[in-house]
């Protein structure tokens, strides 16, 4: 029965030891019942991966050398869009745009690697801290985007009447050029460090004691153990924090839509994502839209490539 | 006679007892201070929770102030007079209900069709012989690496060729397909499970269907806990999606509904109206934080062990 042919199947399939003849694995009758549900198994996402993901990725190959409009068909126009995008002053603002705004990473990366250090004491109501310091993490960008619109207003808002309340008068935030993108990254900053601050204090209690006790007996203060071993420990930690911040950041929108729905004061606060959107959906220039976000894709595929392959080294070096 | 459940918990419970008598000291230890520098630490701790959570007060406060008081100098932070009324005039000021309809329709489709094929993929992944199975997965690993926004267009261009456009079938249909992220931690969580428990169960008759519901469900169901409470709240959060493919305010999901709230009652400055609108679409998602907190925070964690 079914019982016989799955024994065999335990036995065929060349685990590595030499004795089993060349036959490849998981090609014998006997398997067929397991390549068959396996087949149906891991199906669905990679239909969904080809049409989803590989059709629209291969279509925009296309596209991004076209003009289009979305109304009629792709019309093949060579490198014009590269060219248009090369000249495109809004292009170059919004790219730097997004760049100026990750300065928001290493900030909120100081803090929620202090925070972390403070949590990793032992003291009352820590829990509550984690979760404190995690909830603007979770609550939606869309709510929080309008929550800070507000609280930036330059007349009523919170943050405005707090710096009354030192004696300071606030600026416009969100028209002053000037002001908006730090409004972003203090927004920015807040709603991201509870995130960060739980990876590394996950990273701080897993740091073996007799590391630190090891540096301690070689007369090492608590700066030398910090800075000699437990940066060195939270490395991975942080290196991940700051690629999944670049690729986070790199695609910044709903904040940018909500809070400055033009772009900003004298297109200050624009995105590239926000920028194509615009180009694409509002002003029907798909071809081009196609062509920016084909180099945001690549931008971002080479950041995250880039990661996968400092990981694959890093499991050597660290352990 | 309550006989047969007796039985099992007896040996269970003297089992809880041995360790909290073993280690005493533990509780009433963590509840204290044990140097000035905590002390310290502590304050500046409880300074920063509420910088943290002073925003989310002045939109509860905003919320429950009338029209005027929003603009009192100096300002209240307890509203006075309490507009509990600003909360009844959102239903009628815009369409709350149908997005959060909407938006319960796409997360629960999504989560709940996405998930089983995310961990039968994952099953398919770590445990079964597939011939070609490490280049298929290499190959959704690049998926990965492609963000929406770089596909937005031409996908965009694929449900509008369908006429999906301003339904909500864009939302959910791709989700419907599996969660790559999901495949991915599950496969690695499934990696630790021996082969030996599904080849015994190969060797007992089981088919894989039955494996799978058996076995590697129950196993992996911590796993999709976290990950499932995780994707629930991307998705009911997602902005970028909505805006794109919906026009019609019948189909708007939630998100959609309060940044369209801003948008028009920010003219009028009825801030109250647009705090209550907003906190109403946060509440869904903080309670479910709040009440699997602990679960999400371990997930978390377990995310920066592999990074």
């Amino acid at each position: 029965m079914s019982a016989t042919t799955s024994t065999s199947t335990l036995t065929a399939p060349g685990r590595g030891d030499g004795a089993a003849p060349r036959r490849r694995p998981g090609r014998g009758r006997l398997t067929r019942p397991e390549r068959i549900w396996g087949r149906i198994f891991i199906a669905p996402p990679v239909i969904g991966f080809a049409l989803f993901a590989l059709a629209p990725l291969l279509f925009s190959l296309y596209a991004a050398f076209t003009h289009w409009n979305g109304l009629s068909s792709p019309v093949f126009s060579g490198l014009d869009n590269f060219r248009t995008m090369s000249g495109d002053a809004q292009f170059w603002q919004s790219l730097w745009n997004t760049l100026f705004l990750m300065l928001g990473i290493p900030i909120g990366l100081a803090v929620s690697l202090a925070l972390a250090l403070a949590l990793n004491r032992r003291m009352p109501g820590r829990t509550a801290f984690r979760v404190i310091y995690y909830l603007p993490g979770v609550s939606s960008v869309a709510a929080i985007s309008i929550l800070w619109q507000w609280a930036l207003n330059g007349d009523f808002g919170l943050v405005n009447q707090l710096l009354a309340s030192v004696g300071i008068e606030g600026p416009n935030w969100l028209a002053e050029k000037m002001w908006v993108k730090p409004a972003l990254i203090i927004m920015g900053v807040w709603k991201g460090i509870g995130f960060s601050m739980l990876l590394y204090l996950a990273a701080l209690q897993s740091i073996p004691r007799t590391l630190l006790e090891a540096a301690m007996l070689d007369g090492a203060g608590a700066w030398r153990r910090f800075l000699h071993v437990t940066v060195p420990m939270l490395r991975p930690v942080t290196f991940f924090l700051v690629v999944t911040g670049i690729i986070g950041g790199a695609q910044m929108f709903a904040e940018i839509n909500i809070m400055t729905p033009t772009g900003g004061p004298e297109f200050g606060s624009a995105t590239i994502v926000w920028y194509i959107w615009q180009q694409g959906f509002q002003n029907l220039k798909l071809g081009y839209a196609t062509a920016m976000s084909l180099v945001l894709g690549l931008m971002i595929f080479a950041v995250t490539a880039f990661q996968f392959y400092l990981n694959s080294r890093n499991v050597f070096t660290v352990e | 006679m309550a006989t047969t459940s007796a039985v099992p918990t007896a040996p269970l419970q003297t089992a809880g007892v041995e360790p909290d008598a073993a280690r005493p000291r533990r509780r009433r230890g963590e509840s204290r201070f044990r140097s000035p520098a905590d002390v310290i630490v502590f304050v500046v701790l409880c300074a920063g929770a509420v910088t943290m959570l002073l925003p989310l007060a002045w939109m509860i406060s905003t919320s429950l102030k009338t029209q005027e008081s929003v603009f009192a100098i100096p300002p209240q932070w307890i509203p006075n007079p309490v507009e509990w009324g600003n909360y009844a005039r959102i239903w009628e000021a815009g369409p709350i209900l149908s997005g959060i309809r909407n938006s319960a329709i796409v997360s629960l489709t999504v989560i709940v069709v996405g998930t089983i094929t995310s961990s039968y993929a994952a099953y398919g992944f770590s445990k079964m012989r597939i011939p070609g199975k490490n280049a298929l997965f290499l190959a959704l690993l690049g998926g990965i690496m492609i963000p929406f926004p770089a596909l937005m267009i031409p996908t965009f261009m694929l449900f509008s060729r369908i006429g999906w456009v301003d339904t909500l079938l864009p939302l959910i249909v791709p989700g419907l397909f599996g969660n790559l992220m999901m495949v991915f931690f599950l496969r690695q969580y499934l990696m630790s499970v021996p082969d030996s428990l599904i080849e015994a169960a190969v060797i007992d008759g089981a088919t894989h269907p039955q494996i799978f519901w058996r076995i590697v469900l129950p196993l992996i169901r911590p796993a999709i806990a976290a990950q499932v409470i995780l994707w629930f709240m991307g998705t009911w959060n997602d902005y970028l999606g909505p805006i794109i493919y919906l026009n019609s305010e019948n189909v708007h999901t939630l998100q959609l509904v309060i940044a369209n709230f801003n948008a028009t009652y920010a003219v009028q400055t009825d801030y109250p109206l647009i705090m209550a609108a907003s906190l109403v679409a946060l509440v869904p998602v903080l309670a479910v934080f709040l009440i699997f907190q602990r679960q999400i925070i371990e997930s978390i964690a377990l995310t920066g062990s592999k990074g």
